[in-house]
């Protein structure tokens, strides 16, 4: 696949100019260029060149954070870099692999695949049905020859020859009487055709799932019951071509969730390390009786519209807030997000229906919590122990301007905090299950009912992923046979010796490729003849 | 016997290993100096072209095979035992080289058997497969790598092989040992699957042989500087001791075949395990990203020594970058990049 067909000056010259004439360069023309920019982007070295740059540049996002992946931590390290940072985000540096010159060199190493592998299939084809060539005139001139002078007639050793290479998986094909031409291993060209088509139809199953397919996270707490709607994810991302509207109606109810954290060993990050999280639900499909499932990590639900994978965990404080006059503002399990591998959780609780102003607490959860001076409120283990809230009160506008905002953070842009009872700039309260706290000014009271936990769950859907796994293993098996099989030709030419009662037989052998063990090929074909009188 | 008493067995078992593997490096070493041919066998036919008469001799027409058949003998079979005369050069080792390539060999299998015992006592301490932190990781792979080599050495004369093996073995573990231990302990849930005896297991043997495949590669490089213009006190070398550029390109090459599949099945079962675990087959997550790199050099290694007008040199060069990445993959990427793999322990 070289670009040595190209016409040259000189060499093109029988329509050339009058000799004498200046040396014109033959004009290549829109189709001379197309067809040399194709040569030149399907050839080999091209191909080399693209999967050398593929590798440089798939290293930026293994080692730089990526927004998709993770969001808060790319913005950190680019707010940490204040030079370096901007640019390489300018660059694609952060999303790399939905960068423009990521996609333009695997979009380009898979039309070189295609270019290079269309024509190669097309040729194999053809091989594939053809015999196996002429024995040439001298198979001394082959890689592999031996020569032998047995007994028996040339027919009778050519017969036997010939049930040989059969045995030994050739295809023969006769010509004429004195030779045959054997060939084996098109499996070999077969399976590398099959792993780089295979490629294409991975490619292609990457693609649909992103188009098709969905995702959408949800908290639920213990209790409480899942309707697979739009309106009750708390992030729903769907690919470009989704109908959202059409989702599949099931409903699923936590029941129960049960977890385990290490609490005997004390090695190194042992200690409270998880151990188990199994969420016990009741599923109701979209059509058919309800049952009881298990959700665990690694054991996620299909429903058939979707999995369930069970990704988080964390708790969900059960907060009451009364006013001065005993009505109930807020009952609710509020979750709060775990921070550290104790589950330190932060969150917000937001009361608007609270009078004069509305109020709002923000804090922390501590399932086991510990309060000094240096951290501040911390937790020291993740199961509760001895669950605390530690929340600080204000009071103002929750949602100024009714922008949206996190349900775990307080915009306090339009608050003031609640002033300490002893003259303390900021009121601080810590409460235990059972816990009741009066907040001054007569603004009524919060109750720290107790705790529940919740699941974080993630529902999605991927269609294209089948096609990927099958076209995946596919490669591999068409990879291994590439691997496996030789591909060799035999040629046998067998003339009567000048004894006539015996025959002189040669077996050349042609291979492709390294293919150190042609020699013993060959040597064990004619000696099959000669251990068979 | 308490739980903990297999760890500390499985402790002691592995610093008897590091003990005895480098009483085995010390006897491949001497092997091969004790092997350094003298001045007067130094022409260039005895040393580089002898194993090519033999190959010669198999293909040339004019040594057309006798009727008794001899043919059929060691020679045309073409497998070399471990011991006994040399079947690169058809010359006997002198005493002193076979003596230390014996012992280093006996080192070698005991050495292998006691990083078998540590990686066999942890599974019995924590009742699960061994293989959930950077010390497992490591111990497997030096396991697979020794393995690989021994089982290799069954079927052709590799003694001149056992040093550059035994080296870097040496080096893991006494990274495993120092660096990278961590008490054996339980496992998060999110490596709770069978997905990691499959998934981990083979993508830690594909490792060692691309450790083979790797230090093939480098001593190819090597012979070939020293074959095409090498001084004559490089000829004279523990190099000349091992086989030419060509076979050790080959055998190179034969490695990386063995290891490009491998390591396209670990990708491909991690993404199966990853959809279990994470809920997506794919994530980009570094570990991700560094394995996708490496099967990418990996191909264009394939490429390159497939492609005509490329030097084989270059090649094996592309393969060394590989395990570059996978090095970094192993030791930086499991240490000092926030992902999801992050089970290194530490």
């Amino acid at each position: 696949m070289s670009t040595d067909q190209r016409p040259t000056g000189p060499a093109s010259d029988a329509h050339g100019p009058a000799p004498g004439g200046p040396v014109t360069q033959p004009r290549l023309g829109l189709v001379g260029w197309l067809r040399f920019v194709w040569r030149q982007l399907t050839s080999m070295r091209t191909a080399l060149l693209l999967l050398l740059l593929l590798t440089v540049a798939a290293i930026p996002g293994g080692t730089f954070p990526q927004r998709s992946i993770d969001a808060a931590r790319t913005a950190q390290w680019i707010t940490d870099h204040p030079t370096t940072g901007p640019a390489l985000d300018r660059l694609g540096f952060f999303e790399v692999y939905a960068s423009p010159w990521f996609a333009a060199i695997y979009l380009l190493l898979f039309v070189s695949l295609i270019g290079c592998v269309a024509p190669r299939s097309r040729i194999h084809w053809r091989q594939v049905r053809a015999d196996p060539p002429r024995a040439p005139r001298r198979l001394d001139r082959l890689g592999a020859h031996r020569e032998l002078e047995i007994d028996g007639h040339p027919d009778e050793v050519r017969e036997r020859l010939r049930t040989t290479l059969r045995r030994r998986r050739y295809r023969i094909h006769a010509y004429d009487d004195a030779t045959l031409s054997a060939e084996k291993g098109h499996l070999r060209e077969t399976g590398n055709l099959v792993f780089h088509l295979a490629l294409i139809g991975v490619l292609v199953g990457v693609a649909w799932g992103h188009l098709l397919g969905w995702k959408g996270d949800v908290i639920l707490p213990v209790g409480q019951t899942f309707a697979n709607t739009l309106s009750r994810y708390d992030t729903f991302s769907p690919g470009p071509m989704v109908d959202v509207n059409h989702l599949d109606p099931f409903t699923l109810t936590l029941d129960e969730f049960a977890v385990s954290f290490e609490t005997k060993d004390r090695g190194r990050g042992q200690f409270g390390a998880p151990r188990d999280f199994t969420a016990t639900t009741r599923f109701t499909p979209a059509s058919g009786p309800a049952r009881e499932v298990d959700i665990k990590v690694n054991h996620p639900l299909e429903t058939g519209g979707g999995t369930v994978f069970l990704l988080g965990n964390g708790y969900a404080p059960h907060v009451t807030v009364k006013s001065a006059d005993g009505r109930v503002l807020y009952s609710d399990a509020t979750p709060f997000l775990a921070q550290d591998n104790n589950y330190t959780s932060v969150g917000a609780i937001k009361v608007p229906g609270a009078q004069p102003d509305q109020l709002g607490f923000a804090g922390f959860f501590l399932p086991t919590g510990v309060i000094d001076q240096q951290e501040g409120p911390h937790s020291v283990f993740p199961d509760a122990l001895d669950p605390q809230l530690a929340l600080t009160a204000f009071s103002g506008t929750l949602f100024p301007g009714g922008a949206p905002q996190s349900v775990y953070t307080l915009d306090t842009a339009q608050m003031t905090a609640l002033p300490g009872k002893d003259g303390a700039d900021q009121l601080r309260i810590l409460l235990r299950p059972g816990d009741t706290y009066d907040l001054p000014g007569g603004r009524g009271s919060i109750t720290f009912d107790g705790v529940e936990r919740f699941a974080g769950l993630s529902i999605r859907t991927d269609p294209g992923k089948t096609l990927t796994l099958v076209s995946a293993l596919l490669a591999l098996a068409g990879l291994v046979l590439s691997f496996v099989v030789r591909r060799r030709r035999v040629f046998v030419r067998v003339r009567p010796a000048d004894d006539p009662a015996r025959t002189v037989v040669a077996v050349g052998g042609l291979a492709k490729d390294d293919d150190t063990a042609m020699d013993d090929e060959v040597a064990d074909i004619i000696l099959s003849v000669k251990g068979t009188p | 016997m308490t739980e903990s008493t297999w760890a500390a067995l499985s402790d002691y078992s592995v610093f008897s290993a590091l003990l005895v593997l480098s009483g085995a490096l010390v006897g491949y070493v001497v092997h091969l100096a004790r092997t350094v041919p003298r001045e007067d066998t130094t022409s260039d036919g005895a040393m580089t072209s002898a194993p090519r008469v033999t190959q010669q001799q198999l293909v040339d027409p004019a040594g057309a095979p006798t009727p008794d058949g001899e043919c059929s003998g060691p020679a045309l079979v073409g497998v070399a035992t471990t011991h006994g005369p040399d079947h690169e050069t058809g010359r006997p080792d002198p005493g002193p080289a076979r003596r230390a390539s014996g012992i280093a060999w006996m080192l070698t299998l005991l050495g292998t058997a006691l990083v078998v015992a540590g990686v066999v006592l942890r599974a019995l301490d924590v009742h699960r497969w061994p293989l959930g932190n950077m010390y497992e990781f490591a111990l497997a792979g030096a396991m697979f790598t020794l393995l690989a080599y021994i089982a290799w050495s069954t079927r052709r004369d590799l003694r001149w092989l056992g040093a550059f093996v035994l080296a870097p073995v040496l080096a893991v573990l006494g990274s495993a040992v120092t660096i990278w231990y961590t008490e054996a302990s339980q496992l998060m849930p999110s490596l709770r699957s069978y997905w990691l005896a499959v998934h981990v297991t083979v993508a830690t043997m594909t490792v060692a042989v691309f450790t083979l495949g790797a230090a093939l590669g480098a001593l190819y490089l090597i012979q070939d500087r020293i074959e095409t213009g090498g001084s004559a006190r490089a000829r004279r070398s523990f190099m000349s001791r091992l086989p030419t550029a060509q076979a050790l390109e080959r055998l190179a090459y034969a490695a990386h075949v063995v290891a490009f599949p491998m390591w396209t099945f670990t990708v491909i079962a991690g993404a199966i395990w990853a959809r279990q675990a994470w809920g997506s087959y794919w994530n980009w997550d570094p570990k991700e990203v560094w394995s996708f790199v490496i099967w990418v050099a990996y191909a264009a290694y394939l490429h390159a020594r497939a492609t005509t007008g490329w030097k084989r040199q270059n090649a094996t060069w592309i393969a060394l970058a590989g395990f570059g990445a996978v090095i970094f993959n192993f030791a930086v990427v499991n240490v000092f990049i926030v992902g999801m793999h992050s089970y290194s322990g530490l």
